[in-house]
């Protein structure tokens, strides 16, 4: 069975090979017509088959890598501004605005939260782990 | 009662290796990630659809293990001895271009089955799960 060829596999390369562009150049202006026609569909059925497969438009898709690259990057302790940029928004408004709709508190609030945690593992590391687990690794003091 | 799996532990050859391959290729989120020791951390991972399940990346060569234990549990895991777990997703024939797109090892392409299409792919030590879109 393997290699061997299943219904419409031309098409789920296709779609697939958009996907990756999407997840390779996230911080470019990425226009969908150009997505749409390196994959050799209308814009119309690219959008429509895409939604199909990834439960979101190319463009809903494309807002969710930004802002999910964005919670990596402030999880390194990136600055909001910089972040902003390094994933493709094109002002901080508007960046802002978007990540407190889909994450619920704004970045700079995020930031504050992930320092905090990191704080919190480097003060007292056993407590994020479950006690059964440190204590076969010998990570418990004794 | 027992009412859910909250963690589940997969043994890896070399750590950061599984962090790049679980992460970048499978799609999963890191949910702790607490430094421990040298070449060492407390790592979890999980689908990003089921942020519950904690899959625990242990790498063998922890110290509960004896050097001889650890040798021969990593001669194992590269020969594919052990099938871990089965992951399952909405569209199987596009989440399987992705992955070997990505370079993910597929032992089997997809194949009809009566609960739904199934394939098999190794991680990157050997361990292998099953890939699954239930009908």
């Amino acid at each position: 069975m393997l290699n061997q060829p299943y219904p419409k596999m031309y098409l789920y390369r296709r779609l697939v090979q958009a996907k990756l562009f999407i997840d390779a150049h996230y911080a470019e202006a990425i226009d969908l017509d150009i997505i749409a026609d390196e994959a050799w569909f209308s814009k119309f059925h690219f959008i429509k088959l895409f939604k199909s497969i990834y439960s979101k438009t190319p463009h809903q898709y494309l807002t969710y890598v930004r802002v999910e690259k964005s919670m990596e990057l402030l999880n390194m302790a990136m600055p909001v501004s910089e972040v902003c940029y390094a994933v493709g928004f094109e002002s901080l408004s508007s960046f802002s605005g978007l990540f407190k709709r889909v994450v619920g508190i704004t970045p700079s609030a995020y930031l504050a939260q992930q320092q905090q945690l990191k704080a919190q593992i480097q003060k007292a590391p056993l407590t994020f782990i479950p006690g059964c687990f440190a204590e076969s690794y010998g990570w418990m003091k004794k | 009662m027992i009412t859910k799996m909250t963690h589940a532990s997969v043994l890896v050859l070399d750590q950061a290796s599984a962090r790049d391959f679980y992460t970048n290729k499978l799609g999963f989120k890191i949910v702790t990630d607490v430094p421990m020791g040298p070449n060492d951390n407390w790592l979890t991972v999980a689908a990003p659809g089921q942020p519950g399940l904690e899959i625990v990346l242990a790498p063998v060569t922890r110290s509960m293990f004896s050097k001889e234990t650890s040798e021969a549990l990593a001669e194992l895991i590269k020969k594919g001895t052990f099938g871990v777990a089965v992951f399952t997703c909405d569209d199987i024939f596009a989440t399987y271009e992705e992955m070997k797109a990505k370079g993910v090892e597929f032992t089997k392409a997809p194949v009809k089955e009566f609960y739904g299409t199934e394939a098999i792919f190794k991680d990157d030590s050997g361990n292998w799960f099953s890939l699954a879109q239930l009908n």
